[in-house]
């Protein structure tokens, strides 16, 4: 045990506990935190998946493409919504939604609507436009909230503004599995069922189909913005955990290690002074 | 009646899936009557009491934005709200009630306070009408 000195070893012991201490403290906080946001996810999953379910079959059934949300705008210019966290220590969340949205934002011309404070702070150092900084605290966004962005975005893509509207987010799989990814919300594109055209062609628009989709729009990118929400704190709060308590692992092994380490030094101490008694007599 | 199949899905969850006999709903244009057979349709919601014909018997719902769509005889709801009568907070709605009052009242308040308090003004009376059984 040269060089270290048993007391130096006690230190780092002492100091991995405390260390260890906090992160199996926030592994429980995420813990707690991912129960609640898991049932909110479960909640809404109905809506999202109804929503789109819908809007699709109104999209493959519509013959007049009157309505702007379904023709592409001229403009070449895109805009995102990146859903991310408001802090770090996540594992790889923030950076693996970031990076994978930035990726994609290359050779476009692109504005951001960063959500979370992680997003906001990438993409003002990268000096990319931002739409606005009002909803920076992706823990605080309510459903009522969420459909003020849409009516905003809406409104924005008719005026001719952007020519399409994606939206990133953290899809949560599992506990232990989240990826990724990014969605078109505007214009709406058609995911073609063949056989589906057939059975159900006709469609009543109450009042006109142009008021109808005016309407429906602000209220599906409203919902898509909260399933997507959802989706990303549920991811977040995973993520994290994960993250912990592997920290709490790694804590854990260091500890293991370094007790051993002290305790050979504090044998040898012994064994040293004991050599030394039987030498001097 | 013939039953047909109804889903109604909130952000909150599933308000109810399974048979009904007839769905009366408040678009944007004025109520509209869902019975078996109905041709597809797509209409937005309006804000207004929703009455679904359960098994013979009528329920009341307070029923607040989005749109409902029949396709092949499969009749969906997706509102923003959707609240049966007996889980009403009829005291929340009060309180709204009184605080877009306050808003409106008040001089001094903005054009987007204002438009803010009519919506929660318009919802709070939809909620009391709702649950007072009006």
């Amino acid at each position: 045990m040269a060089g270290v000195s048993s007391k130096e070893i006690k230190n780092r012991i002492r100091s991995m506990e405390s260390t260890k201490q906090i992160t199996k403290a926030m592994e429980m906080v995420a813990a707690s935190k991912l129960r609640r946001a898991q049932v909110q996810v479960s909640n809404a999953r109905p809506y999202f998946e109804t929503l789109y379910a819908t809007i699709n079959d109104i999209v493959v059934c519509n013959q007049d493409f009157s309505s702007a949300y379904l023709t592409a705008q001229p403009s070449t210019k895109s805009l995102y919504v990146v859903i991310a966290g408001d802090r770090g220590l996540a594992g790889g969340y923030n950076s693996n939604i970031l990076k994978t949205c930035y990726a994609e934002m290359d050779s476009k011309d692109v504005t951001v609507l960063p959500i979370g404070k992680k997003a906001l702070d990438f993409f003002k150092t990268r000096n990319i436009p931002l739409l606005t900084e009002n909803y920076c605290d992706a823990e605080d966004i309510s459903v009522g909230d969420c459909f003020s962005i849409a009516k905003q975005l809406c409104k924005a893509y008719l005026s001719g503004e952007y020519g399409e509207i994606r939206i990133g987010f953290t899809s949560f799989v599992s506990v232990l599995t989240q990826t990724p990814v990014t969605m078109q919300m505007l214009p709406l594109l058609h995911h073609a069922v063949p056989e589906k055209t057939a059975v159900s062609s006709d469609i009543v628009y109450e009042p006109d189909s142009v008021s109808v989709f005016d309407a429906i729009i602000p209220e599906y990118v409203g919902g898509i913005l909260y399933g997507a929400l959802c989706e990303s704190r549920a991811a977040e709060q995973a993520a994290r955990r994960t993250a912990m308590d592997s920290a709490t692992q790694n804590a854990d092994d260091m500890i293991a290690d370094l007790s051993l380490k002290f305790n050979r030094a504090r044998q040898a101490a012994i064994t040293q002074e004991i050599t030394e008694i039987v030498a001097g007599s | 009646m013939t039953p047909f199949s109804l889903k109604i899905v909130t952000p909150d969850g599933l308000a109810y899936t399974g048979q009904a006999e007839e769905v009366i709903v408040r678009t944007t244009t004025g109520d509209l009557g869902i019975m078996a057979g109905h041709i597809n349709c797509v209409a937005p919601l309006g804000m207004g009491k929703a009455t679904i014909v359960i098994d013979g018997k009528r329920r009341y719902a307070a029923c607040i934005g989005g749109m409902v769509s029949v396709v092949d005889g499969k009749v969906t709801l997706v509102p923003t709200t959707f609240e049966w009568a007996d889980k009403i907070d009829a005291q929340r709605a009060e309180v709204s009630y009184q605080r877009a009052q306050d808003v409106l009242r008040n001089k001094n308040s903005t054009n987007t306070e204002i438009k803010l308090a009519e919506a929660r003004l318009r919802r709070a009376l939809v909620r009391k009408n709702v649950a007072s059984g009006r």
